[in-house]
Parts: C-alpha cells; structure tokens; sequence
C-alpha cells in the first residue's frame, strides 16, 4: 500500500498548505496551536508577552506538531491494519 | 460528453472520479488527525517541553486506539439498539 495520507506534517506544512483545497491544514494548524499553547503557555496575561512565555509558545508549537506526527502515524497504522484484517 | 454515465462528481472520467475519491478520504483523515491530535493533547501534555518525551507519545498513541475502538463501539451497540427495538422512533413518538 503507498504511504498513504499519513506522511508526517512538516512537509505538507513547509508547502504551504499541501493543495488542501478548501480545507487548509496550515489554518486549521495554526488555529489549534493559538488555542492549545494560549491555554498552556499564558497565565495571568500582562502587558506583553515576557520571554518565557515567548519560549513556551515556541516549545508549544513544535510539541504540537510532534504530537500531530505522532497521531497522524498511529491512525494510519490503524487503518492499515484494519485493512488488513478485512 | 454526458452526465447521464457518470455517478455523482467526476461524471464518466473514472480516472477523475477516483482522483475525487482519494483527495476526499484524504480530507478526511486530516480532519481526524487534528480532531484526535486536539483531543488526545488534553489528555497526554502536561507542560510542553523540549522533546515529545517516550510517555507523551505511548500516550498519544493508545489515545487514537482508543479514540477509534470508543467509534467502533458506538457505533455498533448504536446499531444492536436499533435492531432490538422494531421501531426506534415508536419509542420517541410520544
């Protein structure tokens, strides 16, 4: 079976949206990441957005996309496997 | 030429008709890939920190075997309870 869909985001991302049509994963992506890293990374908000938060955010971001990675391989395991036992 | 061979998008091209059909299921797994990935980050990062560490990620990947076997559940007990009742809407009628 080719490699499927489940080809690991970074690529995709780098491309700038990966012909996604209407449905672009490079938003969608950075709409979780604002949400997800606002909520882990954002205390009390002050004034601007001090330093270590800045480096959380960016941890945030690049854990997020491993994360992504990580469920994109695992599901199309799955359904290879499901496949498979077809 | 015509519309009358073709099923739905694609018409009588099966070589566009099976191009649709792939760019959909591709759609479609990217949609659940984020959904799962959204879900599964509330339950699997705690503070995110320089690597995905080993934990993090064995969770992340029982979260979408579990996500997906919950989908399988669902749906067929859904099924059973549909079967069962001889009328699901009977019940609701009132």
């Amino acid at each position: 079976m080719e490699s499927g869909f489940g080809s690991d985001f970074g690529s995709d991302f780098g491309s700038g949206g990966g012909g996604g049509g209407k449905l672009d994963p490079g938003l969608i992506m950075e709409q979780r990441m604002t949400d997800k890293c606002f909520r882990k990374c954002i205390g009390k908000p002050g004034g601007a957005l001090d330093n270590s938060e800045q480096k959380c955010i960016a941890m945030c971001m690049d854990r997020y996309m491993d994360a992504w990675n990580t469920v994109s391989r695992a599901y199309n395991s799955r359904l290879q496997r499901e496949r498979a036992n077809m | 030429m015509d519309a009358a061979s073709g099923a739905g998008l694609g018409g009588a091209d099966p070589q566009l008709q099976r191009f649709i059909e792939v760019e959909t299921q591709k759609q479609r797994f990217q949609q659940l890939v984020h959904q799962m990935t959204e879900l599964c980050w509330e339950k699997c990062m705690d503070k995110p920190g320089p690597k995905l560490d080993s934990r993090a990620e064995t969770c992340f990947m029982n979260c979408v075997e579990r996500f997906i076997d919950t989908s399988q559940f669902i749906l067929n007990r859904l099924e059973q309870t549909q079967k069962s009742k001889s009328s699901f809407s009977e019940s609701l009628s009132d």
